[in-house]
């Protein structure tokens, strides 16, 4: 218990995949204008995260591993080739299964993540937390918590960096750092206040 | 419509897309702590582009507007299989230090935006050209980064010793920083207002204009 609380702590602060990575910075940097838009963005993210990276998980140690087929007769075949077209299939899969759902019986929750849940298919940070799974060798419960920190952490950061941005408007930017510049700067200085975690051991 | 020449030459500075269009910055950050991982991971973003584009133009009569966006993702996803595949039996360690990033260049957003953008309007061969004018415009702002970083950071380039370290009884006390998360983010902060202040027309409106301070002058 104390180890996955560990983990989960690690996740979302010591190695927060927006501010030690880089993942999903795209979406990170476009999509921080406003508070609330970054929070509905961050909830949609965590959930998607919480759910694919244990199904990718589950795949991984019963499909694609080296042996992995022995329940099937095969235990010489490694597929861990077709990791990285079955992870991404799985997650376009979910992102589209999620939006028909929340269509169908949470409608509210539909209308305030809609337009963001095309988008996370594509986004990195759900891509990378996978591979890091796959590459580190989780088991199923590390993987939940993972998945479920890695969101965590990712939500917190772009809704610090929404609210940096929301005052950094009325303030007066040199004219060539306006917009992307003086974000990327923020972003730099607020992934250095995250390092402060870093000693941080549970 | 645009000629070939402008379509490979224009990404390179005047519509850049890191500093510009906003696209590829997750890797382009993480990866220019050393030279040699930057050329790789270059090339393989160059790679996958310019054919994942010329596929999906190939297919673009054909792809029903629904499923265009899964028949996009198993074009590149088996282009990086090959790359990945192709380190990971050339180049073994700089395969482990790129760990998960030749996976990511998947979820690349150089790649899907080209192809959605360019590829499912234009020929195969000028989206060749548009893949690889983009990813050159990737290239150049990574190999910058990747220039500042290691020298400062660990006073080698390409593993090549530039500035004599203090360890090693040189001159040279290296910069932590420049080996952290941190530094990436400046540097591309402070590229983008160099880029800016050559080229106006590409400055950011301003969300609010500031009215001028007047009160100095009420109290005189």
């Amino acid at each position: 218990m104390e180890h996955l609380l560990g983990l989960f702590v690690r996740a979302v602060f010591i190695e927060n995949m927006a501010l030690t990575f880089f993942l999903g910075m795209c979406t990170f940097i476009v999509i921080s204008k406003k508070i609330s838009t970054a929070i509905g963005l961050g909830i949609a993210v965590t959930v998607v995260l919480a759910i694919t990276v244990p199904v990718n998980n589950l795949i991984y140690n019963l499909l694609l591993r080296e042996g992995a087929l022995a329940w099937a007769g095969l235990p010489d075949v490694d597929l861990s080739f077709l990791g990285l077209i079955s992870y991404i299939g799985v997650i376009a899969a979910v992102v589209q299964v999620l939006e028909m759902i929340l269509d169908k019986y949470v409608p509210f929750l539909y209308n305030a993540l809609g337009v963001f849940l095309p988008l996370i298919t594509v986004n990195c940070a759900i891509m990378g937390a996978v591979l890091f799974m796959v590459e580190r060798d989780y088991t199923f419960a590390e993987s939940t918590v993972y998945g479920v920190g890695a969101g965590v952490g990712w939500a917190f950061a772009i809704t610090a960096l929404a609210g940096v941005r929301e005052k950094l408007k009325y303030s007066d930017v040199p004219a060539g750092l306006r917009g992307l510049g003086i974000t990327f700067i923020s972003v730099g200085l607020i992934s250095l206040c995250f390092m402060s975690f870093g000693g941080i051991d549970i | 419509m645009a000629t070939p020449k402008e379509v490979l030459v224009d990404p390179i500075i005047n519509n850049n897309p890191i500093t510009l269009q906003v696209l590829g910055i997750c890797s382009a950050l993480a990866v220019t702590v050393n030279m040699a991982t930057t050329l790789v991971m270059c090339a393989a973003v160059i790679f996958v582009t310019t054919l994942s584009n010329v596929g999906v133009s190939l297919v673009r009569n054909r792809t029903p507007t629904s499923i265009r966006i899964i028949v996009q993702m198993t074009i590149i996803a088996s282009l990086v299989i090959v790359v990945d595949q192709a380190i990971q039996a050339v180049a073994y360690d700089i395969s482990k230090s790129l760990s998960v990033f030749v996976g990511l260049i998947i979820t690349n957003c150089i790649v899907m935006g080209r192809a959605e953008a360019f590829a499912m309007q234009n020929g195969p061969w000028l989206s060749a050209l548009d893949g690889l004018g983009n990813t050159l415009g990737y290239s150049v702002i990574l190999i910058a980064v990747a220039l500042i970083r290691e020298p400062l950071g660990s006073g080698t380039l390409l593993g090549y010793e530039i500035l004599p370290r203090v360890t090693d009884g040189g001159w040279y006390y290296t910069n932590g920083l420049m080996l952290l998360a941190p530094s990436a983010f400046f540097i591309i902060g402070l590229f983008i207002w160099a880029i800016r202040s050559i080229k106006p027309e590409q400055v950011e409106e301003a969300a609010y204009q500031i009215a001028p301070n007047l009160q100095y002058q009420e109290a005189m």
